[in-house]
């Protein structure tokens, strides 16, 4: 019995200190927005103050830690060139862990600092939790990565990235009309929202195109070392082409156990297949099979993206992923439509918010995962999606 | 003697719901002065779910003594049944508290039921073995709701465990459950005051029950089963009692989570054994069989990594040190004697301090 | 073809969980407590032998044996200092928590050194492949190397248990500490050295691991560890024979679970599995039934 007082005396003590500070940073963010933490930030602000959100710790922290980097490194040159209309870009980066719980804590740590405009968040669960909430503040949102349908739902939201339907109804029709395949095995993540979301819309589109999908495999987050049953029965079922809409984290063991069992056919993946070239250690004779679908190419020789490509290395010591290019293209859209809409720091978020609304779908930017990036109404980027084929352990656009 | 103890329990029952109300009634204040941060309170709902959560938990650790690593899975069946309740029901039910009142109502009651259907064979296993058969049963909780895909048309519902094309949906039908992508758009009708409100009836529930004939035939249980048994306690219904009812507030706390997030997905983040353990750590915590400490460990354990924001990067890491350095001083008896001899020492001083102002 | 291609594949994926449970049982053996940090230590361990290959160019064993001392060592650093003091706490859960707790600082430790992104692992064991039956059977070598060391291991252990002095204080700890200190048997230097073992075993399950599965990041030792434990519990947790039967059969039933019934439910049917075995024989398959006593 004394123990447990004991004990209830020092947690009571931690939990006290623990209120203390919890309403220290409430007041003090408070006195920094000048208002009463509801989202409104009136008051004379020199800057405009841009928030992100993604997961920098927990399973797909590579991700974020890649929006982070990117969106960083637009900030630090546009305010190097003068800034949003002559007005600084602050900048702040929240952990969300890959939870939608704490991405909503994410979010309001942010409403509490006065964020203007939100570039977020990375991955689709997250973002719709954080878009419901955003909405009913009003303030405005641009996700560079976050793919599911519901990403965008309401008017506030936009996307850099391709939609996951979009991105499977281009892969199976590109497979299509360029006769890759006849037989077409998949394999996808069945408790993953991007993987399931692709593999729905591919099978769809299959239909309608000039192929059989003779094999549908998932795997789940808990086994995801061992892809030899799905490769077998790939295998087995005689298919040409393998699509493989996940990440390559796995991508990568896939490849190289289906080496080990001398199966060859073409590998077909998405965007999430980006980065696999820049895993340290990895031999990249396995992925010369391996197409993909994406935005983006660190190896292309347009002046923006080797330029790109090369600030990011100099800053953070690796070859940026499509992570890291969307939410470079993102931070420059907002500034695009920041400077369309002639909104200033000192106005309301609620305000900016309705400005850029209207803005978003105006502003037209040449970046790095496209030249002539528009935007539509309802969040949808408009883009070309690019098919890169690894060979010779580099990557190549094909046309 | 009795009388003195019932009193004593009483009292400390009574402590128990008042710090609730207080720290409610403050958090209320504060937030009608406009001083609580929105980060704060965007966590009060789901810190009301972790402290039912936990409350339920230290029902089964600390008074069944029985160690469950699936905690979450109950969770997770509650959270699902209801958000499908209630995002079926969002246009025939428009009366929200009504519809809120019904959806916690079934949260609890298939939570009960799943708790009933694994407690019945797996609750005459010991020890490691019963916590491996929960942490499983969480798991399957888990994997089976990602593969579940369940639609409406005008035909009625349509399963499929395969995807959402093969639900066979006509034109206009919708896609309700969707497999990994879950339940999109549940209604957001947890509150702060709802969930404070299920706290008090949680802690009503569990500590009537400890208090309870059937709670001192649970304790014997848990104390000796042989001795239990010998003087004629019912051990597989008791322990079936005590399980399910652990089981149906962690159902309640998952409704309470479903509905206040827009997008419930089922995550090894939220619904996996890592939640599991998360709910046992604050347990440990707190104390095993002590509610309030459940209540203190749950709030403390769920604000310090928000906390530590600002430190961004180092953050988990000092969570973790932070864990690991309270554990030590909580449970290590050289740090318990450390502090007995200490307070004894302040006590004594005290009492000496005011004999001389007397 | 494809049933004893499949068979292989569990094989070598049980070999993998077989090796890990060993240091998870034989710490549990003796100290009746559940590591849950064992497989983060696997982690720290392959990123020891990755950084010893690629950033010192030490060859592959001498890289393997510098892992299993780094390894050894932070097992008893651990042990001393998370672990011991609550070795007579009043629940035998306070220590669970806490191992979870340095399981939570060994992840965000890696992931401040060596960063979120995954790194390939290239394999450091040297056999080649065996092809049979005309190239449509190929078992890899890390599988050999892995089912050879866990024998190896398995046999290593026992003899090491039966035969020797520090061996017997073993098993005296773990039947019966007070009586053991009372036969003067260094009961804290015991544990420690299991530990040791156990971390050291952890080590080489490290570098297999990644061999046979080569993508390292500071996740990576979490899962296979659950199912590890899983397969420890599943052979009779503390008994390292049943180490060995719970792995490689996990491994079989999760790859003909997936070939056979369903790819998607593959955790469904391992864990379904693993209920109903626990429900015929309450304390796994190796696991001797203790008689409990008034």
């Amino acid at each position: 019995m004394k123990m447990k007082k004991a004990i209830s005396a020092v947690l009571a003590a931690t939990m006290a200190m623990a209120l203390l500070a919890g309403c220290g940073s409430g007041s003090g963010s408070d006195s920094g927005s000048g208002s009463s933490g509801s989202g409104e930030t009136g008051g004379s602000q020199e800057a405009f103050r841009i928030g992100a959100i993604g997961p920098v710790t927990g399973g797909a922290a590579v991700y974020g830690e890649a929006v982070k980097n990117g969106a960083e490194l637009a900030v630090k040159e546009i305010n190097e060139a003068g800034g949003i209309g002559g007005k600084q870009i602050e900048y702040k980066y929240e952990d969300d862990e890959h939870d939608a719980e704490k991405a909503v804590n994410a979010y309001n740590t942010l409403k509490d600092w006065g964020m203007h405009a939100l570039l977020g968040t990375v991955t689709s669960a997250p973002c719709v939790a954080v878009g419901e909430v955003s909405q009913a503040d009003n303030i405005f949102m641009l996700t560079p990565s976050g793919t599911a349908v519901e990403c965008v739902q309401y008017d506030n939201a936009f996307r850099v990235c391709f939609s996951d339907p979009m991105q499977g109804l281009e892969s199976a029709k590109y497979i299509g009309e360029n006769g890759l395949a006849k037989k077409v095995a998949a394999i996808y993540d069945s408790s993953d929202v991007y993987s399931t979301g692709i593999y729905e819309a591919f099978v769809k589109e299959a239909e309608n195109q000039d192929f059989e999908v003779v094999a549908a495999e998932a795997f789940t987050a808990e086994s995801k070392t061992d892809f030899s049953v799905q490769l077998q029965k790939a295998k087995d079922a005689g298919a040409e082409l393998v699509f493989l809409p996940f990440y390559y984290t796995e991508a990568s063991l896939v490849l190289k156990q289906a080496s080990g069992m001398n199966y060859e056919p073409i590998f077909f993946g998405c965007d999430g297949m980006d980065g696999i070239l820049a895993v340290e250690g990895f031999d990249v004779n396995l992925a010369n099979n391996l197409m993909f679908m994406s935005p983006f190419t660190p190896t292309s020789e347009d002046e923006t993206i080797q330029k790109f490509v090369t600030d990011y290395q100099d800053a953070y010591g690796d070859t940026p992923n499509q992570f890291a290019a969307d939410a470079y293209d993102g931070m420059y859209a907002i500034k695009a439509a920041m400077e369309e809409a002639g909104v200033t720091p000192d106005m309301s978020s609620s305000d900016i918010c309705d400005a850029l609304k209207d803005a978003m779908t105006k502003i037209s930017i040449d970046g790095v995962t496209a030249k002539g990036l528009t935007w539509e109404a309802d969040g949808e980027p408009s883009k070309e999606p690019m098919v890169v084929r690894i060979a010779d352990g580099d990557y190549a656009v094909v046309e | 003697m009795t009388m003195k103890k019932m009193s004593k329990t009483t009292k400390s029952n009574m402590i128990t719901y008042l710090m609730v109300i207080v720290i409610f009634l403050v958090v209320e204040i504060l937030v009608f002065t406009g001083n609580v941060s929105s980060l704060l309170q965007g966590l009060l709902v789901p810190l009301c779910a972790y402290i039912i959560l936990a409350v339920s938990l230290n029902l089964t650790v600390g008074i069944l003594g029985e160690l469950s690593l699936g905690h979450a899975g109950f969770m997770c069946v509650g959270a699902f049944t209801s958000a499908f309740f209630s995002k079926c029901t969002v246009d025939t039910i428009t009366a929200s508290g009504l519809r809120y009142f019904l959806a916690l109502l079934i949260g609890a009651a298939a939570a009960g039921i799943c708790g009933i259907l694994i407690g019945i064979p797996v609750l005459r296993l010991k020890g490691d073995y019963l916590a491996i058969v929960t942490l499983a049963f969480g798991e399957i909780i888990k994997n089976i709701v990602n593969i579940l895909f369940i639609g409406r048309d005008s035909n009625g519902f349509h399963f499929s465990t395969k995807d959402s094309l093969s639900l066979g949906l006509e034109d206009g039908g919708k896609v309700i459950v969707n497999g990994p992508q879950g339940i999109t758009g549940t209604p957001k009708d947890s509150t702060f005051f709802i969930g404070v409100v299920l706290i008090l009836v949680t802690l009503f529930i569990v500590l009537n029950l400890i208090h309870s004939r059937s709670g001192r035939a649970i304790m014997a249980i848990r104390d000796n089963r042989i001795a239990a048994e010998s003087v004629g306690i019912n051990i597989t219904k008791y322990k079936l009692m005590a399980f399910s009812i652990s089981a149906s507030l962690a159902g309640v706390a998952g409704v309470i989570y479903a509905h206040n997030l827009a997008t419930l997905t089922a995550q090894p983040k939220n619904f996996g054994y890592n939640m599991s353990i998360m709910i046992l750590v604050f347990v440990v915590l707190g104390g095993i069989g002590n509610m309030r400490g459940s209540i203190i460990a749950a709030i403390i354990l769920t604000l310090l990594p928000e906390l530590l924001r600002s430190l961004s990067d180092y953050r988990m890491l000092i969570y973790a040190v932070v864990l690991i350095v309270m554990m030590l001083f909580n449970w290590s008896p050289k740090a318990i004697e450390w502090r007995g001899k200490y307070s004894s020492k302040f006590r004594r001083k005290n009492k000496k301090s005011t004999k001389e102002a007397a | 073809m494809s049933f004893i291609s499949y068979l292989v594949n569990g094989i070598s994926l049980g070999s993998v969980y077989a090796i890990i449970a060993l240091g998870y049982t034989m710490v549990y053996g003796i100290a009746k407590m559940l590591n849950f940090a064992h497989g983060d230590v696997i982690m720290a361990g392959a990123y020891v032998v990755m950084v010893a290959i690629s950033g010192a160019g030490l060859p592959p064993l001498a890289a393997v044996l510098v892992a299993v001392v780094f390894c050894t060592i932070l097992g008893v650093v651990i042990e001393s200092v998370a672990y011991r003091p609550l070795l007579n706490a009043a629940s035998s859960l306070a220590v669970l928590i806490t191992a979870i707790g340095v399981s939570y600082l060994l992840q965000n430790i890696a992931l401040l050194i060596f960063g979120a992104n995954t790194k390939s692992f290239s394999s450091v064991v040297p056999v080649p492949a065996l092809v049979l039956a005309g190239g449509r059977l190929t078992i890899a070598g890390e599988t050999i190397v892995t089912i050879f060391s866990c024998i190896v291991i398995m046999i290593g252990l026992s003899l090491f248990i039966k035969k020797s002095k520090a061996g017997q204080a073993m098993l005296a700890v773990s039947e019966d500490k007070g009586a053991a200190q009372l036969m003067g048997i260094n009961v804290n230097g015991t544990i420690a050295l299991t530990f040791a073992i156990g971390s050291a075993l952890a080590a080489i399950a490290g570098v297999l691991l990644c061999s046979a599965y080569p993508s390292l990041n500071p996740y990576t030792g979490a899962m296979p560890g659950i199912k590890a434990f899983v397969a420890a519990v599943f052979g009779g947790i503390g008994s390292i024979p049943g180490a060995l039967i719970g792995g490689i059969l996990l491994g079989i039933i999760e790859i003909f679970g997936k070939a056979y019934i369903s790819s998607q439910m593959a955790d469904a049917i391992v864990f379904g599995v693993l209920i109903i075995v626990l429900i015929v024989k309450p304390t796994g398959i190796l696991g001797k039934n203790i008689q409990e006593k008034v």
